[in-house]
């Protein structure tokens, strides 16, 4: 008897053992950040007062919008679509929404071959993409800020400048006139949406010369603060004091100007479907309604993004 | 009964009972390792090959150009390999003259009270995360190998500099990081040398210093061996602190260069990789299982060398 108690013991025991292995590999879906939680609140808060058009021609399918939406892509837009779909499943309980993030061409592909219904890219699409009948839904716009230490006297680059620098032309400051000083450049690693988004934005696909190819926005940023001298790019919502950001065609780097397109570092973020937003059924729809809301931009600014229109 | 099994006066066959449980458990415990390595291995084999033939074994292993995103991807890491090479076999140099003299000092020389100070700290070495080294790195070495780096290539047009994130302060965070590896097992097996030796070598007249590198550490080689190869092990396996510290770019691995090692390529562009470039990153995650296995032989062939010679 007590052998047998033994051998239960210790199947139970692997068990438990194989279910937390299989466990710690399954866990890249949906995440909730405090931030997150905290633009769920502001957004709901506001909302529930004042009945927009988009929320009153949606309010009688409330009630009856039962199933899920899957959006997969870009993991630039992770924070913005899972504060969506956090807020989005608060309005809606009967449906699910369920958010992947694994890169802006691998969500395209998902929502061409069906099977996401919305693939999240964090620029524009491509003609290529476009051709299969994906239509270029922007729901919000991203700037990107060019950093560099505080302590650097130069304040404004052309983008010809910029360019320079990061192809490896320019590589002292007092040839901008600042201080005789090499320039750190700095950016991120390869397969990064910003850095692709850099890179295409200023035409320097594969010709940037990185000093530092550094895996998180974070990283960019403790290192061009703690780096006198370099120079690196982040986005706009995660600028802080610690950097100096850089004017660009003396244009400084706020959502207004990037709404405006004066700032030329900027790209859209896209919620591509297949054929047009009315096409689509009831649960995406109301998605993209909400999206365009005045409670969704107010999402879309609660993450630091610019809303589209 | 209950109670009473568990003694040894206890009846034969709960006793015998136990014997058989506690059997089962250690083959099973036995087998679960046995069974992860084999599917580790098999993974890394399925998943690491693919890319190999997609991009040709040359053109990745001996090419030097890394640019996985460009309209037409390049894949060669021959730089990447040479790096964790480079890095490694410096870090060794480095770590295991200070790793050995320590353990001498541990087991030799110091008076008992200084040694009650000197091998926690050692244990609380191997304890530290390794982010905290690699933090560490960012914050004192980056801007100390950033003021050298100024200093050396001043006025050098052709220099790229790059902000003290390079091979130096990833070779440096790696050599304190063996230290304790290297130091634990040394002193073992300076401590497990028997204790007639020295006795007869002070005999003969020889002073300490003498004893200690002409009869002491020349018994405890195999031992001492045995530490550099696991010190290699754990230099080469390293990631978080040197990606970190090394700037991450793939160039040559000079000195003032930013450079990649293996685990630090596989580990910055994972996250965001997708088809040929992902198989790729696993063929580099399979050339450093390649490399760690090559190490274990190795480890495996000098224990069995050593045991052999100490027989006869």
């Amino acid at each position: 008897m007590k052998k047998n108690l033994i051998k239960i013991l210790t199947a139970a025991g692997m068990a438990v053992l194989t279910m937390g292995a299989i466990a710690g590999c399954s866990s890249n879906t949906t995440e909730t950040t405090a931030a997150e939680t905290k633009a769920a609140e502001t957004t709901t808060a506001s909302g529930s007062g004042d009945t927009t058009t988009a929320a009153a021609t949606t309010a009688e399918k409330t009630a009856d919008l039962k199933g899920s939406i899957s959006m997969v892509g870009s993991t630039s837009m992770e924070k913005l679509a899972t504060a969506l779909s956090e807020v989005f499943m608060e309005k809606y309980p009967g449906v699910t929404v369920q958010a992947e993030f694994v890169g802006s061409g691998a969500g395209v592909e998902a929502v061409t071959n069906g099977a996401s219904d919305i693939g999240n890219a964090s620029r524009n699409l491509k003609d290529e993409e476009k051709s299969k009948g994906i239509i270029e839904n922007i729901v919000a716009i991203d700037g990107i800020a060019v950093a560099t230490d505080p302590s650097n006297a130069v304040d404004n680059l052309t983008k010809d400048q910029l360019i320079a620098i990061y192809n490896g032309t320019t590589t002292n400051w007092k040839d901008l006139g600042g201080a005789d000083q090499p320039i750190v450049v700095i950016g991120r690693e390869s397969g990064s949406g910003t850095r692709s988004a850099f890179e295409e934005l200023l035409k320097l696909e594969d010709a940037c010369k990185y000093s530092n190819e550094l895996d998180s926005t974070g990283a960019v940023m403790a290192k061009v603060a703690s780096t006198p001298g370099s120079i690196g790019y982040v986005s706009l919502d995660v600028l802080d004091n610690t950097v100096k950001t850089f004017k660009l065609e003396n244009v400084d780097p706020t959502p207004e100007n990037i709404k405006a397109g004066s700032y030329f570092l900027s790209r859209p973020f896209v919620m591509a479907t297949k054929g047009e937003v009315s096409k689509q059924n009831d649960n995406v729809k109301a998605l993209f309604d909400y999206i365009y809301s005045d409670e969704g931009k107010e999402l879309v600014k609660s993450v630091g993004l610019i809303p589209a229109n | 009964m209950q109670p009473k099994s568990y003694s040894i006066f206890g009846g034969h066959g709960s006793k015998s009972g136990i014997e058989h449980a506690a059997e089962v458990i250690f083959t099973i415990c036995g087998f679960f390792a046995v069974l992860a390595v084999a599917s580790i291995s098999i993974y890394m084999l399925t998943s690491g090959t693919p890319a190999l033939f997609k991009v040709g074994i040359l053109d990745i292993l001996f090419g030097s150009v890394w640019k996985p995103d460009a309209a037409i991807p390049s894949f060669g890491i021959l730089y990447v390999i040479l790096t964790s090479i480079v890095g490694t076999a410096l870090a060794i140099v480095i770590g295991v003259p200070i790793g050995v003299m320590t353990a001498v000092f541990l087991a030799e020389v110091a008076p008992k009270r200084l040694a009650n100070i000197v091998r926690p700290a050692v244990e609380l070495l191997a304890g530290i995360p390794s982010v905290i080294y690699g933090l560490l790195g960012i914050l004192i070495l980056n801007p100390l190998m950033y003021d050298l780096e100024l200093e050396i290539f001043k006025g050098s047009s052709t220099h790229q500099f790059t902000g003290g994130a390079n091979l130096i302060s990833a070779v440096l965070v790696l050599a304190l990081m063996i230290l304790p590896t290297v130091i634990n097992i040394s002193e073992t097996a300076l401590r497990s040398v028997p204790h007639h030796l020295r006795s007869a070598s002070l005999a003969l007249g020889a002073t300490k210093i003498q004893t200690i590198f002409q009869v002491v550490i020349p018994a405890a080689k195999s031992g001492i061996i045995t530490a550099i190869v696991l010190g290699t092990g754990r230099a080469i396996g390293e990631a978080m602190a040197i990606s970190l510290v090394s700037g991450s770019s793939v160039n040559f691995p000079l000195p003032f260069h930013s450079v990649r090692f293996l685990t630090t390529a596989i580990v910055s562009e994972m996250s965001y990789a997708s088809g040929l470039h992902k198989q790729v990153l696993f063929t580099i995650g399979l050339v450093l299982f390649v490399f760690i296995m090559l190490i274990n032989v190795m480890l495996n062939s000098l224990l069995k060398k050593g045991a052999d010679k100490n027989d006869k």
